[in-house]
């Protein structure tokens, strides 16, 4: 048995030590997906890890910054690893490497490097290609689809022909595309519980991936590395907006619990816009910067054109966040509040 | 008449020194709405640069006749009409161009740079001057929309001098990345057109730092001093 001596404290967080948790919380979605869709998603992490290391290596040389000590505070990996878990698995390889160093250069070194980003390099990167690239952007590979290493890689890599036949509708793709063409004749109810493609709550198979996320983002909350703030309030803004709107009429919205288990809902709750870069900062803040991001997202989502909008609204959120840190800056303790 | 020197600062004020994109940020709504490759630039540069030029003439040959209190006005009729004739000729000589272009030939009369070197320095300078200065003013905006045009069409769609048919028939643009290149839609859109010029101004900045570094005398060494220096 061991013994030490006073002071017993405990070591601070460093910033290589919050990444390498994030990133060990981000290991049940990414278990998940591994299991839905095949060893695609390793690929593209491995991809996106490559990318991003030498993006950031490239971008510290120039700007004269050491390499070793900001290489492995893993910020950059904790980017990647978003980036390459939001694209579509089977995207080609230089989709993902086009967003990871646009992200990187871009949106995080242009910016001030780490700390001074306004914008969230992940979302940065999503946005970027999702305008870009709209087609490839939205080939997601269908869950049932069984493909072995060999065969993921060489469509990653550009080896094997495109996949459009083996590409299906992502859940909320399907359920946009379905009330366009009932034209107000289909049930939201009967899609859900009769397509192939929706599982016990939302997308089948997908969900799953969701519960990952969730179960990671609880595991910081526990591990104190994010606050419940802005998680909670994206949740609960998202599922009021849908709530009201699935009361109102359940015909034609979905649930809430659909839309917080399909896309990019959970790891946009737990993993984005608890950002502490370019999120807002004080408590209150970050209520208004989660809920936010959790309407803008929705509204996107059900209303907008883009299948998916976690990306557009955490970039939204992103430019107000420095005007809502101003106005809900706590008061001085000992001082009064003036309201 | 004009000495070398006046021509001199006249010629880099409007090449490098004041460049109306890169420097002054004046007519950004042309730049990004037509800067989708380098012919549509060069080609709006150069009805730029024959309104500024003639423009610039008409106002310095003026100059003495127009009341102080309506210049303005007086101003903006002159650059209207010389905008009216540059409309009407590429619509005849260039029509193919034109339907590119639509409103963008129009709208040089609101155009800030215009107007800005009309108050600026025509209305203060003799007619040689003023001319020089508009033409000088407008090919400083012609190599940046050039060089914009070339990278956001370079970039964006992978092929060179996009748009030189519209200009001279019977050629046709180079295809210079391979044919199955995707196509970065992004560097065509607005946002590409802001992000290349932000590149852009950032390196002029960076040669005039490293210009301004080199013009600078290195500092005397330092006096050694004993003891506490007197304020």
């Amino acid at each position: 048995m061991s013994y030490t001596t006073s002071p017993h404290l405990l070591k601070a967080n460093s910033v290589s030590l919050v990444m390498m948790q994030v990133c060990l919380a981000l290991v049940p979605a990414i278990f998940a997906y591994t299991w839905l869709i095949g060893p695609a998603i390793l690929i593209q992490i491995v991809i996106a890890v490559l990318a991003a290391l030498l993006a950031e290596a490239m971008m510290l040389r120039v700007q004269g910054k050491p390499l070793a000590m900001f290489l492995s505070d893993g910020s950059a990996i904790v980017t990647a690893l978003l980036i390459a878990l939001a694209f579509p698995p089977l995207a080609p390889w230089w989709l993902v490497v086009t967003g990871t160093v646009f992200a990187i250069v871009v949106a995080k070194h242009l910016y001030g490097g780490l700390g001074q980003n306004p914008f969230n390099p992940a979302m940065i990167a999503f946005a970027i290609c999702i305008v870009a690239f709209p087609a490839l952007m939205s080939q997601w590979p269908s869950v049932g689809l069984k493909l072995s290493l060999i065969e993921q890689l060489n469509i990653i890599l550009g080896l094997a022909p495109s996949i459009d036949a083996l590409s299906g509708a992502t859940p909320l793709d399907a359920l946009k595309t379905a009330l366009k063409l009932g034209e107000g004749n289909v049930n939201v109810a009967d899609l859900l519980a009769n397509q192939d493609i929706f599982g016990y709550f939302a997308g089948r198979g997908w969900e799953w991936v969701a519960f990952g996320y969730l179960l990671g983002g609880l595991w910081m909350w526990y591990r104190n590395l994010i606050t419940w703030h802005a998680p909670a309030a994206f949740i609960a803004a998202m599922t009021l907006a849908s709530g009201a709107l699935w009361l109102y009429n359940p015909g034609q919205f979905a649930n809430p619990l659909f839309h917080l288990l399909s896309g990019g809902a959970m790891i946009g709750a737990f993993f984005i816009v608890t950002d502490p870069v370019s999120g807002c900062t004080t408590p209150r803040g970050k209520l208004i910067f989660g809920a936010g991001a959790g309407l803008l997202a929705y509204i996107i989502r059900v209303f907008g054109g883009y299948p998916d909008g976690i990306a557009f609204a955490v970039l939204l959120m992103n430019l107000s966040a420095p005007v809502i840190d101003l106005l809900t800056q706590p008061a001085i303790f000992g001082m009064k509040d003036k309201k | 008449m004009i000495t070398r020197d006046e021509f001199k600062t006249i010629a880099g004020n409007g090449i490098w020194k004041q460049n109306t994109s890169i420097v002054q940020i004046l007519g950004l709504c042309p730049l990004l709405a037509v800067t989708t490759n380098a012919v549509n630039g060069i080609m709006l540069s150069l009805a730029t640069i024959i309104v500024m030029a003639i423009s610039g003439f008409a106002v310095a040959s003026l100059r003495n006749l127009i009341p102080h209190e309506i210049r303005i006005p007086v101003f903006i009729l002159i650059v209207a009409a010389l905008v009216t004739v540059v409309d009407l000729l590429f619509n005849a000589n260039l029509h193919e161009l034109y339907l590119v272009l639509g409103i963008f030939i129009p709208l040089i009369v609101t155009n800030c740079i215009v107007l800005a070197r009309v108050e600026a320095f025509a209305a203060k300078n003799s007619p040689l001057q003023a001319t020089l200065d508009g033409v000088f003013m407008g090919i400083g905006m012609l190599w940046t929309l050039a060089i914009l045009g070339a990278m956001r069409e370079f970039i964006g769609s992978g092929t060179i001098l996009g748009g030189i048919d519209m200009v001279f028939p019977g050629l046709q643009p180079i295809q210079v990345l391979p044919e199955n290149y995707p196509g970065f839609l992004l560097a065509l859109l607005p946002p590409g057109a802001f992000i290349l010029l932000g590149c852009m101004i950032a390196w002029k900045n960076w040669m005039s730092a490293k210009a301004a570094a080199r013009a600078q005398k290195p500092p005397p060494a330092p006096v050694a001093t004993a003891g506490c220096q007197q304020v």
